[in-house]
């Protein structure tokens, strides 16, 4: 089998397999094995998202995370699964029934949908819509509305300050997320993500053409880092399900299969925040090197993915959780500004022509800002290292 | 600058992160079913009976006393005394429990019994795996399941249960001393009365002495 074709072989198979219907039907099953081998992929993935994490965050405290269930506690997501499914679920008396038991499915939805428009691999997209960025920022619009509906259905004051969280903190950093996103969209000039891809898919000598690699492209992937972690709930931005204070936030009412739903959503949109993140500024599917091109345009997706899970993971093991007065400074005090000022940047790069005047002029803006505005507002103790006043 | 410290926070969880595969000081977690902490030297579960020698019910040190039944705080040990009497483990003849139950779902290890007991006759075990499946019957053990062998308490407690032995040897030997004597009293007593039949009759058997010296209550 040539190269080519192992790059191209879930699209062959789709076709191969489509091809015993009659024509009429060819593109409607088209769409749903696509969309079956979707639900397919990125559950195995959450489960290995899981076991890398559990591992992960024990040997980063020097503990040896799962290791009973079958070979190095490899199964461990298997018995993890059973015990989700066989356990009983409640629901609270006063609670409100329907809302209840939507809010779950709607989050796996919504996040399921917004796998849809990303370019997993060469042509490996489920629909190549002309707006794909829009497309995938309102399915993640949609999952503050299942957030909320699951903290207030839930007639719990734990699942409703959760709730409170969540959604101002996703609404705080989705704006961040987005302009981010923005800079790439101006430059790339296309909505559709796989164009952006394209747009990326070209090497100097050996090495990628990637955004992240022009100053307002590490700025806006910076950026994204800090949103993305935000709007999937992640640690240090854990908030709206932080143990110690509110249980488990918006999802405390929630036992049995529906929680393990909720688990999977949050994993299934950090896996779709990742993806994002990959297509805008690391290229895409798109090889690290010129010379690495032969290897499966897929497997470099996924490679990316995993190590941008693997430094989720990362952070998690490594940074307390914020409070939400820090939350909120660091969101519009900071993220804000300096994304907004990474799009006048952009704009600038954008006009500069080539050359090497607007690398320098760009990377001096960009660094000059965030130095200084991380002095002032280290300074004034808006960012920056907690201080308390009793710890003095 | 900012930023600055999340550096510095991630560096040291990679630090963690690979140390823990390099080396294995690092990773302090005992994998407990196959490896196991061996206990301290004070540690202290639930009580158990004493026996000397390979018998448990005739070696069985306590004499139903009661004093830690009546001692105990939470009121988890249920003895009841025998009718008939055998030697205890210094010699004397006395009863023995009939009945000796200890509910381990109610004592809260507090060792008073072990503290009271005057005839070193129940100590404290170091047996934790008690878990069972029946909370009634299976966590209220009986005479056989608490009776462990002096040899089992030298094993888990060597030093205390060195000074055990060590006095309960001097008593059985002060008891024996005193045996002799005393039945050598009496034989002299009984030579005497030989020389003059009317006296009145000289007491036979052991005479009664104090069970033990109160001293030796605490075993710690």
């Amino acid at each position: 089998m040539s190269a080519s074709n192992l790059d191209q072989i879930f699209i062959l198979i789709k076709n191969w397999l489509v091809a015993f219907l009659p024509q009429f039907w060819q593109p409607i099953a088209g769409a749903i094995l696509g969309a079956v081998a979707i639900i397919a992929v990125y559950p195995t993935l959450f489960a290995l998202a899981v076991l890398m994490e559990r591992k992960g965050l024990g040997r980063m405290q020097n503990r040896y995370g799962p290791n009973r269930v079958g070979p190095f506690g490899i199964l461990q997501p298997v018995a993890d699964g059973i015990k989700a499914l066989i356990k009983e679920d409640v629901v609270p008396f006063r609670a409100d029934a329907a809302v209840h038991f939507l809010a779950p499915i709607l989050l796996v939805v919504v996040v399921f949908m917004s796998l849809a428009v990303l370019p997993m691999g060469r042509n490996l997209v489920l629909v190549d819509m002309d707006s794909g960025l829009l497309f995938f920022f309102a399915m993640g619009a949609a999952v503050e509305l299942s957030v909320f509906m699951a903290g207030w259905s839930s007639r719990n004051k734990y699942s409703l300050l959760g709730a409170m969280r969540a959604v101002a903190q996703m609404i705080s950093y989705e704006v961040v997320l987005l302009l981010s996103s923005v800079a790439v969209v101006m430059i790339s000039g296309s909505l559709s993500l796989v164009k952006i891809v394209e747009a990326q898919n070209h090497y100097i000598g050996i090495l990628p053409n990637w955004y992240v690699f022009t100053p307002w492209g590490l700025a806006g992937f910076v950026m994204f880092v800090i949103a993305s972690t935000a709007e999937t709930n992640r640690s240090p931005f854990d908030l709206p399900e932080g143990e110690s204070e509110i249980v488990a936030g918006y999802f405390t009412e929630y036992s049995g299969f529906k929680f393990a739903l909720f688990f999977l959503g949050e994993y299934v949109e950090m896996f779709g925040v990742a993806g994002l993140g990959t297509t805008l500024f690391l290229g895409g599917w798109t090889a690290p090197l010129s010379v690495l091109a032969v290897v499966p345009s897929w497997i470099w997706f996924f490679a990316k993915v995993e190590l941008w899970i693997c430094f989720f993971i990362w952070m998690r093991g490594t940074l307390p959780r914020l409070r939400q007065d820090q939350l909120m400074s660091f969101a519009w005090k900071f993220a804000l500004p300096f994304t907004l000022l990474n799009l006048m940047v952009t704009a600038l790069w954008r006009f500069m022509g080539e050359g090497w005047e607007r690398w320098v002029v760009c990377s001096a803006i960009l660094i000059g800002a965030y130095v200084l505005m991380g002095r002032v507002g280290m300074h004034k103790g808006q960012i920056g290292p907690r201080r308390y006043r009793y710890a003095e | 600058m900012l930023g600055e410290g999340i550096m510095k926070g991630l560096m040291e969880t990679a630090k963690n992160f690979a140390g823990s595969y390099v080396s294995k000081e690092r990773l302090t977690t005992v994998q407990y079913p196959e490896e196991r902490v061996v206990p301290a030297e004070a540690a202290r579960v639930f009580p158990f009976l004493v026996y000397d020698g390979s018998d448990w019910q005739a070696g069985l040190r306590c004499v139903a006393c009661q004093i830690c039944e009546k001692e105990c705080p939470p009121k988890c040990i249920y003895i009841d005394k025998s009718a008939d009497k055998k030697p205890d483990a210094v010699g004397k003849v006395q009863f023995y429990p009939a009945r000796f139950d200890i509910d381990i779902s109610v004592c809260m290890s507090c060792q008073i019994c072990v503290e009271v007991c005057p005839f070193e006759a129940i100590k404290m075990d170091t047996q934790f795996e008690l878990a069972t499946d029946d909370r009634f019957g299976g966590l209220l053990l009986d005479r056989e399941q608490l009776a462990k062998s002096n040899e089992y308490y030298h094993h888990i407690h060597a030093a205390e249960a060195g000074e055990v032995d060590a006095r309960l040897a001097a008593e059985r030997a002060a008891y024996e001393a005193k045996a002799k004597a005393a039945a050598e009293a009496a034989a002299a007593k009984a030579a005497a009365a030989k020389d003059a039949p009317p006296a009145p009759k000289p007491p036979t058997g052991a005479p009664p002495s104090p069970p033990a010296p109160a001293s030796d209550g605490g075993v710690d």
